[in-house]
């Protein structure tokens, strides 16, 4: 029997639910870590929260209508992903704007609706909570099954489209020359998106998947430039994150998607803190020498 | 690379129409031009991202499009966000592999030959280019120069028989200018490769140059640079007159009266060197 930060492993997997929710906690992490990396890397967190924001009318909507909250989880992102992919994009840089204040206002409607379907089933509180900040009571096995599904087909496709979309991503003019088809990437990655935004939502609640899609991949950016370790990196900062959070939300009251939150908070401040120490220490010398190169290049 | 009768339009106005041009093997040609005549328009149609209204566009051989992979491109200035984490040789390992599906396997280079050849191959260019110093550094956090630098490497990487450079020297300082104008000329010569470059300023590339388009009011006019930069044919192309100085060193300076298209003069000719 082991016994960790006084947290009685052994009695927690005990508990089906339990087990349930490190399965479900896992995938969902591995999906949110992988898809988070690339996200990060396009500047797309906004669309990425608006994605997980949605899927809160999504899923306050089924479970209105008696149907299973997963479905509409998916169903309130998928649906958002293909709104936001049909927006014209001009070839200008304003498009970027544009793009931000459609999302904005998809975001504002869709909160304000899911307030609305919450209101309509009765206004319980419990569920409006556990939509908006995570729960991860009462995962059934159909559930895991889901989650995993979706997660499989994501990281397939994902693995198939990474390095051209990793191309159009940092270079897109260079990769639309090479006949890369970028516009259908970026559809295509958004639909990634919306999917994992979905997953996501179902264990940090609607408004907290910033916690497992931006956090660990934007630590693990500044940890370290390199592709392929920054990228490993993620997904495992992700699932030590929900690991733990599981471990700690299970001995107290509060809701997990507080403590994914803060412990994916934690990890960003101490890389970014650190980085800035490093950078710091080294630029000095380098500084100097620059410096003097350039007199000497001069004179 | 051989325009016939090519023209192009874009949103319902033409652009540019009846250009025909010829470019030889191996040849370092310059495209100039005030802004928004259709210089980066010329290269794009060159490309085959752009289809032509009119006429016929044969790069290598082949219609434009067709010969994708023995083209290096190089597009307009590109502003790497300072805060982008990917290093320099990343975005040169793009040029090289960044349109195959899939992912790199893991630790591949010292495990598949091929893998090896590629590994060595941007070292290679790297090298070349000279940009083994800042190569593993954000690309947002080198200078302007030394992007170009590994950006020109980027092109470099698949052997390619053309270079299509969209203002390559734009926005680099003057000794900048005048080192990447020297290494694309190198380039040019040492391995035979056709460089055609759109330019702001001929002057740090002028003698280099094999031939010059100069584009303007929906035509172009090509031929070597002591034939074409003269009074006569800009002041013919742009229907006003114009008058080409040379300063006695060598430089050029074109000026426009009474409307400028006075961009030569406005930029370095107060610059000692």
């Amino acid at each position: 029997m082991k016994v960790i930060l006084g947290i009685d492993l052994h009695q927690m997997f005990a508990l089906h639910f339990m087990v349930n929710a490190y399965r479900a906690g896992t995938i969902v992490a591995i999906t949110a870590g992988a898809v988070g990396w690339f996200m990060v890397l396009r500047r797309q967190s906004f669309a990425g929260h608006t994605l997980a924001v949605v899927s809160f009318p999504g899923a306050a909507a089924a479970i209105w209508l008696g149907l299973s909250a997963t479905i509409g989880y998916f169903a309130g992102s998928i649906l958002a992903a293909v709104v936001i992919a049909c927006v014209p994009r001009s070839q200008s840089g304003r498009a970027h704007s544009e793009e931000s204040a459609v999302i904005g206002t998809v975001q504002a409607f869709a909160l304000a609706s899911g307030v609305l379907f919450v209101s309509l089933y009765g206004g319980f509180l419990d569920s409006l909570t556990g939509l908006l900040f995570g729960t991860f009571l009462g995962i059934s096995d159909g559930q895991v099954v889901a989650l995993g599904a979706v997660a499989l087909v994501v990281l397939v496709l994902l693995a198939v489209l990474g390095r051209p979309l990793f191309f159009v991503t940092v270079d897109a003019d260079v990769a639309a020359a090479r006949g890369v088809p970028v516009r259908s990437l970026s559809v295509v990655f958004l639909l990634l998106l919306g999917c994992t935004a979905a997953e996501v939502s179902q264990i940090t609640g609607a408004l907290l998947v910033f916690a497992l899609l931006v956090m660990p991949a934007a630590a693990a950016q500044q940890i370290t430039v390199r592709p392929g370790p920054s990228f490993v990196l993620t997904i495992v900062l992700a699932v030590v994150i929900t690991w733990i959070s599981l471990a700690v939300a299970f001995s107290s009251v509060y809701p997990v998607g507080f403590y994914v939150s803060t412990f994916g908070f934690g990890v960003f401040v101490l890389a970014t803190g650190a980085r800035a120490l490093v950078t710091r220490l080294q630029s000095r010398p380098s500084g100097w020498r620059r410096l003097s190169a350039r007199t000497a290049a001069g004179a | 690379m051989r325009f016939e009768d090519a023209a192009v339009t874009l949103g319902g106005r033409t652009i540019w129409s009846r250009v025909n041009l010829e470019v030889g093997r191996g040849e370092f040609v310059a495209v100039l031009g005030p802004n928004g005549v259709g210089k980066s328009t010329l290269i794009k149609a060159m490309l085959g991202i752009l289809p032509l209204a009119e006429g016929r566009v044969t790069v290598l051989g082949r219609p434009a499009g067709g010969s994708g992979k023995d083209i290096g491109y190089l597009p307009q200035r590109r502003n790497f966000d300072p805060n982008l984490r990917v290093r320099g040789i990343d975005i040169v390992r793009l040029g090289s592999d960044g349109d195959r599906w899939g992912l790199p396997f893991p630790g591949g280079a010292s495990l598949f030959a091929g893998a090896k050849a590629q590994q060595a191959r941007i070292d290679e260019v790297i090298e070349l280019v000279g940009a083994g110093s800042f190569a593993h550094r954000p690309i947002g956090q080198v200078s302007g120069g030394e992007q170009q630098r590994l950006l020109i490497a980027q092109a470099l990487v698949r052997r390619p028989q053309m270079l299509l450079l969209d203002e390559p020297l734009d926005s680099l300082d003057l000794p900048n200018q005048a080192s990447v104008a020297a290494l694309i000329s190198e380039i040019s010569s040492e391995y035979g490769i056709t460089v055609i470059i759109v330019a702001h300023d001929v002057n740090p590339i002028l003698s280099y140059l094999d031939g010059v388009v100069y584009v303007a009011r929906g035509g172009a006019v090509s031929g070597p640079p002591e034939r074409v930069i003269t009074s006569e044919t800009l002041s013919t192309l742009y229907e006003t007159p114009i008058e080409v100085l040379r300063t006695s060193d060598g430089r050029m300076v074109v000026v426009g009266q009474p409307e400028a298209p006075a961009h030569h003069a406005d930029r370095h000719t107060g610059h000692p060197r």
